[in-house]
């Protein structure tokens, strides 16, 4: 038998991946590697195979990924610094049947925004949060962040953060999963194939989980910023795997729905 | 028992040469070209084409989507 010339393989009815129809023509302005890329394309390929690009609206925060609607061909908004969940429960409120999201970085959604993220989520909308965890300001320059790892050297820390004078990084997935308005909080990450497969399911259940009205959900995503960090995609990707993951451990941590308002009824609370 | 091929294009003015994908191949089929792209990165490019299973590895790992994957299965004939 002849042997297949890759001219044979590449034809359209073999194609088994390639780029989602949600997404746009226009170039990323991302820097090479960055996790933003990978989530879009997640977010992209979860709607296009829900079959929801009509209904879906997007919430855009301030930071790298504030013009995430040149990428993805659906409704957007775009928010203050931080007040996307805000901005999210609004439309959502005043249109239920659309699914409603929000994706912010750290220093948007665990900075300036953690008082909005942690009353949407108390308030059990019925959106979906996509959180990209960082470690760093990526956008303005590779400032130190309340996630920030300590020891982690940034533009505003040099000698790597201090507790003393710092504080702790805040692992507000945790702090989220505590409120009884959570339906669905869990951590990914987007550095192996494997992990993309799982975030994605995850993406995909958020959304499902919107349609059902259960709750918030909460998707974590722990990604790299080489140009922040300040080394190269695939040194990212093993330092985040070395520094990150044993703080930031990945998997579901809550899983189920919202609390039953009755639990904290004042008659329960009486008896 | 049939064995699987595969290929991939890569879109050569898209890739910003991130490296992410040579490294998540699991049969070395990528890897970045000597030449630059109009933008100036050394954009990846399929080395060892006979190798590729069309396990999508790189396409989901790359930030850009600028990976495209081909299969096809062939019937292998027993002797």
């Amino acid at each position: 038998m002849a042997e297949l010339q890759i001219q044979d393989i590449i034809k359209p009815e073999n194609k088994v991946y390639g780029k989602s129809k949600i997404m746009t023509d226009t170039p990323l302005h991302y820097c090479y590697g960055c996790s933003h890329g990978v989530v879009h394309k997640l977010v992209a390929e979860v709607i296009e195979e829900l079959d929801i690009q009509e209904e879906t609206v997007g919430v855009a925060p301030v930071g790298c990924s504030v013009m995430m609607y040149n990428y993805l061909d659906i409704d957007w908004m775009e928010a203050a610094h931080g007040r996307a969940p805000a901005v999210a429960t609004g439309y959502k409120r005043v249109n239920p049947k659309k699914y409603v999201f929000s994706y912010q970085g750290d220093g948007d959604l665990a900075a300036i925004g953690t008082a909005e993220t942690m009353h949407a989520v108390n308030r059990g909308e019925n959106i979906v949060m996509i959180f990209i965890n960082n470690a760093i300001y990526g956008m303005t320059g590779g400032q130190m962040a309340p996630t920030t790892m300590i020891g982690q050297a940034t533009s505003t820390s040099p000698y790597g953060r201090n507790v003393d004078i710092n504080g702790y990084p805040l692992k507000i997935t945790e702090l989220v999963a505590h409120l009884p308005g959570a339906a669905y909080v869990t951590r990914q990450s987007v550095h192996t194939p494997a992990n993309v497969r799982k975030c994605k399911k995850a993406i995909k259940k958020a959304f499902e989980n919107s349609k059902k009205n259960i709750g918030t959900s909460f998707i974590e995503v722990v990604s790299t910023c080489n140009s922040g960090w300040k080394i190269d995609p695939v040194a990212a990707n093993k330092w985040m795997e070395e520094n990150m993951f044993p703080f930031y451990p990945l998997g579901d941590i809550k899983d189920g729905q919202r609390d039953s308002d009755e639990k904290y009824s004042v008659q329960k609370l009486k008896k | 028992m049939a064995k699987v091929k595969g290929a991939v294009v890569v879109d050569q003015e898209c890739c910003k040469g991130c490296n992410l994908c040579v490294v998540a191949c699991p049969e070395d089929v990528l890897a970045l070209h000597k030449e630059v792209n109009s933008k100036g990165y050394h954009y990846s490019h399929m080395v060892n084409p006979e190798n590729c299973i069309g396990c999508m590895n790189c396409g989901q790992v790359c930030p850009d989507s600028c990976i495209t994957v081909y299969r096809v299965k062939v019937p292998v004939a027993k002797d």
